[in-house]
């Protein structure tokens, strides 16, 4: 039996009055590289911020491997969305990446040389460390979005949580990304990513949440990635074409699949 | 007066020498904090808590009937964050929007202290006072002894910020990732905040509450213009904000009956002017110039057969 690396138990979100996760319940095995789909506004974000303690829950927690996050936290990496910052901010693409070593470096220390070596090293898993002295603001959003990935590898975490970290990136440098993510999965690390291209779900990922507000499922994606949970996922914004299971997709299915979505 | 004696007198005329270190310190601390808070999109948050602060100002003397700097600085300190305060409160609890929210909290605290400027401006030791110095600024007014206050606290506010620079460069960047990172984001937030109110109060006395939120946007937004590093853009805005105040003063000593505070604004938004269009790399003309060297070289390379 694996033991779970991400467990959330009956998750209750509302900004003001307004609910946005109700009542979910997830499961993410350890060493699982888990796909999280739902429609815009299905509150995928913010059931990353609530495992990260971003947001306060109404009702129910979030635990990683069997602890809450405020003891766990030097186990986890986030990757946010790239919207979230302020690309003009005056500072490199190797600084950015250091800062995944501020968490382990602790109050008042400074990076040093070991943070550096670190960095650069990161930078290379993605391919950028000819950028390592721009400026943040000159890169294009794929490049922007590898940063933020070699900040979250440079943290050496165990459970990685990224927000649509595909947004914005050319096919060759998914592809790389997914074997990135496939490796780190191989070394036993556990995988969340906020996902929206359903063509690629069972090809990337091994299992899938699927959300919208509500759970509606959660499991590996041979089992659970099939017509009728994606329906309950999208309403009717998919047209599909025929009933069979998504692991054995046709062409035509799958051109029905991605178009709507995006 | 020529600029020789000039010089001779920002060293030896009591006066000059005072108001030249008073502008320079404020300048120095206002441009450095200045940076983070228009870096944290706060322009207007500087705005409002110097506005703001007039109210504590006058109720600290109303209290106290003392006229000593420190008492209108602790007052007018209080005031700020109330002000700070009260903008968190309302947006958080309410639907109105931190833009409002500012903008609400500005005008209500600016106009209560109004009013109770002209309250006290009837009583007769108010007067001596000098209250509405704080409007916009009277540095002719500064002793040895303020200055030798601005410049301890000041360097406080400034080794403050070096001893928590990671930290506060990571909040300031991406304060979700910081919280990942465990780091007390809320305290942290309070911290710089508070720093920034007292940039704001070191400089009351010169440039007054209405203009004294130039002296947190402007050096920055100029210093902002000529490097892409936040170590050298907080180094140059306190330099910019320093230079600013060193030379309001000369130039308000040289010329008869012109108020300082609004003189060095005026020099800092000069630099502001400059940096904007002649920055290399981010200022205007050199991007036209650069725009109009790339067209024509597209151009010849497309008549090339
Ligand atoms: N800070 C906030 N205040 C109020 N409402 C919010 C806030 N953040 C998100 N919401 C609302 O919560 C709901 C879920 O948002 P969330 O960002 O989690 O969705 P998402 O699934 O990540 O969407 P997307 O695919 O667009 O990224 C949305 O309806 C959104 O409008
Ligand atoms: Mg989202």
């Amino acid at each position: 039996m694996t033991t779970t690396a991400v467990e959330v138990r009956d998750l209750t979100v509302a900004y003001k009055d307004k609910p946005v996760l109700w009542s979910v319940d997830m499961q993410a095995p350890s060493g699982a590289l888990m796909a999280i789909v739902g429609p815009n506004g299905a509150g995928k974000t913010t059931l990353i911020k609530a495992i990260l303690g971003l947001v306060r829950p109404l009702a129910g927690q979030a635990l990683i491997y069997g602890k809450p996050y405020l003891k766990q936290r030097h186990l986890v990496a986030y990757v946010p969305q790239r919207s979230s910052v302020d690309w003009d901010f005056p500072t490199s693409v190797l600084d950015v990446v250091m800062m995944g070593r501020y968490g382990a470096l602790g109050w008042l220390k400074r990076p040093g040389a070991a943070e550096r070596r670190a960095a650069l090293e990161a930078l290379d898993k993605v391919g950028m460390v000819d950028f390592a002295e721009r400026q943040i603001g000159q890169l294009s959003g794929g490049q922007q979005q590898r940063v933020f990935l070699a900040r979250a590898l440079v943290q050496n975490a165990e459970v990685y949580l990224m927000d649509e970290p595909f947004q914005g990136v050319d096919a060759t440098t998914e592809r790389a990304i997914v074997r990135l993510l496939q490796e780190l999965r191989s070394q036993g690390k556990t995988v969340l990513v906020v996902h929206h291209d359903l063509q690629t779900v069972p090809e990337y990922f091994d299992w899938v949440m699927m959300l919208n507000v509500r759970r509606i499922a959660c499991g590996p994606v041979r089992e659970v990635f099939t017509e009728p949970n994606l329906r309950a996922t999208y309403g009717g914004k998919i047209a599909f074409l025929n009933g069979n299971g998504v692991g054995e997709i046709q062409d035509g299915y799958r051109t029905a699949l991605s178009q709507p979505v995006l | 007066m020529d600029i020789g004696q000039l010089f001779h007198n920002l060293f030896f005329d009591y006066t000059l020498r005072t108001v030249a270190l008073g502008a320079a310190i404020l300048g120095v601390v206002s441009g450095a904090l200045g940076a983070f808070a228009v870096l944290r999109r706060q322009s207007l948050l500087g705005d409002a808590i110097s506005h703001a602060a007039l109210p504590g100002i006058v109720i600290a003397f109303l209290l106290t009937r003392s006229r000593e700097p420190v008492v209108f600085l602790l007052g007018a300190l209080a005031a700020g964050w109330a002000a700070t305060l009260s903008i968190a409160a309302i947006t958080r609890t309410t639907r109105i929007k931190d833009d409002s929210a500012l903008g609400l909290v500005l005008s209500v605290f600016f106009g209560f202290g109004l009013m109770l400027l002209t309250f006290a401006q009837k009583l007769s030791d108010a007067r001596q006072a000098g209250l509405d110095k704080f409007l916009f600024g009277q540095a002719a007014t500064l002793l040895q002894s303020d200055v030798i206050a601005m410049a301890t606290v000041g360097a406080l506010a400034l080794g403050t910020t070096l001893l928590f620079w990671k930290e506060f460069k990571l909040l300031t960047f991406d304060a979700d990732y910081a919280a990942s990172l465990g780091y007390p984001v809320r305290t942290l937030d309070i911290l710089l905040t508070t720093l920034l109110v007292v940039a704001i109060v070191i400089g009351l006395q010169t440039v007054g509450v209405v203009l004294m939120s130039a002296m947190l946007v402007a050096p920055a937004a100029a210093a902002r213009q000529w490097t892409n590093r936040l170590e050298t853009m907080v180094g140059l805005s306190g330099l910019f904000g320093a230079l600013a105040g060193v030379s309001g003063a000369l130039i308000s000593s040289a010329m008869e009956k012109t108020p300082t505070g609004p003189v060095i604004v005026l020099c800092i938004s000069a630099l502001v002017l400059v940096s904007l269009l002649f920055a290399p790399a981010r200022g205007v003309v050199w991007r036209r110039l650069r725009d109009l060297r790339n067209q024509r070289r597209v151009r010849t390379a497309h008549l090339q057969p």
